[in-house]
């Protein structure tokens, strides 16, 4: 079976964001670029299925600039197979699950792992779009992940607890933080990756219109917190919750 | 303008979160129709009527709608796209993982986590851990929104009294199955609609340790949650995490303990009316969000809490 991994460059989540004085975006510039954290999740639960003998190949694709190759490289430390870089800037999870239908069925992968969610768009859509645009299953929030025969079975992370969920293969599954912990890339494995097969296309190769539907009229700071105090004890705590905040 | 607001319910009941859509709907119109589709769930269809602003209630009852499957429940709500110009659903992990679905199956980009309405097709949601908020304009047709509850207030339960339509399930898509659920019980308020909110970190080194938390929760009838290191260290179980990629919360008072404040936690909570926290670094980022801070150990801390709030 072959495995897809979309992995996604963002902006690196120890990095604190600023936003740009004249309201049209947040500050890239000479800023740390990561994988998507729940991707790292995901090409370590695909690499995984792999070395347990349930996976033939994995394969990472990347949706963006010439950059998010090093993010296919990172992956491909880790251990993925080979990669593919669609160069599209800019495109929205409506866009990216199109481009990511096309790969594949061009490469006939039965299980597409993604993250729940990219930490610089916090959509959380994509999976969920390219399941239905495949006419496949999802599973969301994944903390547990079992391959069966035709099958896969996932627990997944839901807000009264959680939940499992049968479904048939091909099938789509996000991750949640709880599925697994990736490993640190050796220096012989990023050595290796860079060996390894990158191929790159773009959507129009693909047949896919990747304009956007939304529009960014600006992109402004949220309100800041006013200063708090600092209280001395647990008495004067109470005290001012009573009777100045009200709350208790 | 007719809008489409999906049920968040067990069969058994409705969620308040079906109420927080509900207001976000009436920012848009006045023609709000609640969609609940279940099994055996004639009773949260009733209470949906009842919700102030609802003028319709449409009920769809399969054995294949029972757990909200997104393969079963989508197309149903699809369809519903072709007599309504909004589809929306609260961001919870049911309308997180429904709601894409509905919009690909339209061919539409989904607006996610809405907190305003500024225009019939203009909106402002949270990016980057809501440390920037963006206002976006839709060009699509339908619009397919999920909304954060936490930025709109739940429209009132009574009220209503609109009429219920029983409408057909399109049948089960045979792709998924719903195995089983391990739910954590508790005699709490629900976390992401509770008033007060405490909240313990990696500082309460063990899940013992969280009954100092519940000896102040019960004083002051407080949900607990947790950062996300506490959740991962199997402190607590996981939906009690707190934050960017976990629950959204903005109760009167949030009281964090032996949280550090990364951005990943504040983004859950930075919107909450009164902020305490209780930490014994001084320089702990959380304190910068604090409206009240208590630097101690915890320790000592919140024992010395339960008894002061019981005199
Ligand atoms: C993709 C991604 C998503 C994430 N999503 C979330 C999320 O949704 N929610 C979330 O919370 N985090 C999230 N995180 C994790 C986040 O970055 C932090 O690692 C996490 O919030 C830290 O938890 P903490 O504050 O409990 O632990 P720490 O940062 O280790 O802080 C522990 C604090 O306890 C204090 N302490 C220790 N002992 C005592 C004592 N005896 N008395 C008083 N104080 C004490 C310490 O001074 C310290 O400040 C995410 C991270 C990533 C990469
Ligand atoms: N540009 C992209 N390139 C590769 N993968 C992506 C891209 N955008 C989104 N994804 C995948 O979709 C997931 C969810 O993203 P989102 O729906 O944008 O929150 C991510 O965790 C990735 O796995």
């Amino acid at each position: 079976m072959r495995v897809l991994v979309p992995v996604k460059r963002v902006i690196d989540y120890n990095v604190k964001v600023r936003v740009k004085p004249d309201g049209t975006g947040v500050d890239l510039a000479n800023v740390k670029m990561s994988m998507n954290p729940f991707d790292e999740i995901a090409v370590e639960e695909a690499v995984r299925l792999k070395e347990a003998g349930k996976v033939e190949e994995v394969i990472a694709a990347s949706i963006g600039p010439a950059q998010a190759q090093e993010t296919i490289r990172t992956a491909l430390a880790i251990g993925a197979d080979r990669g593919i870089l669609v160069t599209q800037e800019g495109a929205e999870p409506l866009a990216v699950a199109k481009i990511l239908k096309a790969l594949a069925e061009k490469e006939g992968v039965e299980l597409v792992i993604l993250g729940k969610q990219a930490i610089d768009d916090d959509s959380n859509q994509t999976g969920q779009m390219l399941a239905a645009l495949l006419g496949w299953g999802q599973a969301t929030f994944a903390s547990k992940v079992e391959l069966g025969d035709g099958k896969v079975t996932v627990t997944r992370e839901v807000d009264g607890g959680l939940e499992t969920d049968e479904l048939k293969l091909p099938a789509i599954v996000t991750t949640d933080l709880r599925l697994n912990e990736p490993r640190y890339a050796s220096l012989p494995n990023i050595m290796k990756a860079k060996k390894k097969q990158l191929d790159t296309v773009t959507a129009a190769d693909l047949g896919v219109d990747a304009a956007p539907r939304l529009k960014t009229l600006k992109v402004v700071e949220p309100p800041k917190r006013g200063a708090g105090v600092k209280v001395a004890t647990v008495q004067e705590l109470v005290d001012k919750l009573k009777n100045e905040a009200k709350v208790i | 303008m007719a809008i489409l607001v999906i049920a968040e319910h067990d069969n058994q009941t409705l969620k308040p979160a079906t109420r927080n859509a509900v207001t976000a709907a009436t920012k848009l119109g006045s023609d709000i129709t609640v969609l609940v589709a279940g099994e055996g769930c004639q009773a949260v269809a009733d209470a949906a009527a009842k919700i102030a602003g609802v003028t319709k209630v449409l009920l769809a009852e399969a054995p294949e709608l029972a757990h909200s499957l997104p393969e079963n429940l989508a197309p149903l709500i699809a369809e519903l796209g072709g007599s309504h110009e909004y589809l929306m659903a609260t961001a919870t992990s049911m309308g997180k993982s429904v709601m894409p679905r509905v919009a690909a199956l339209l061919d539409v980009q989904q607006v996610s986590e809405i907190m305003s309405v500024e225009g019939p097709d203009t909106f402002t949601r949270p990016i980057y851990a809501g440390n920037a908020i963006a206002t976006v304009q839709t060009s699509d047709a339908v619009k397919v929104l999920t909304v954060r509850g936490t930025a709109f207030d739940a429209a009132p339960a009574e009220g209503g009294s609109a009429s219920v339509e029983k409408i057909a399930s399109k049948g089960d898509a045979g792709l998924s199955k719903f195995i089983g659920q391990e739910l954590s019980k508790s005699e709490r308020p629900e976390l992401t609609s509770a008033r007060r909110v405490i909240s313990g970190g990696r500082g309460m080194q063990n899940g013992e340790n969280f009954k100092l938390l519940e000896a102040v929760a019960d004083k002051i009838g407080a949900a607990i949650g947790a950062s996300r290191a506490a959740v991962d260290a199997g402190f607590v179980p996981n939906d009690y995490q707190v934050g960017q990629t976990g629950k959204i919360v903005a109760p009167d008072l949030y009281i964090a303990v032996g949280i550090s404040g990364a951005i990943q936690h504040l983004a859950g909570m930075k919107d909450s009316k009164v902020i305490v926290a209780i930490n014994k670094d001084s320089e702990a980022p959380i304190f910068s969000v604090a409206d009240y801070g208590l630097v101690g150990d915890l320790f000592k801390v919140m024992p010395e809490l339960a008894e002061e709030l019981s005199k």
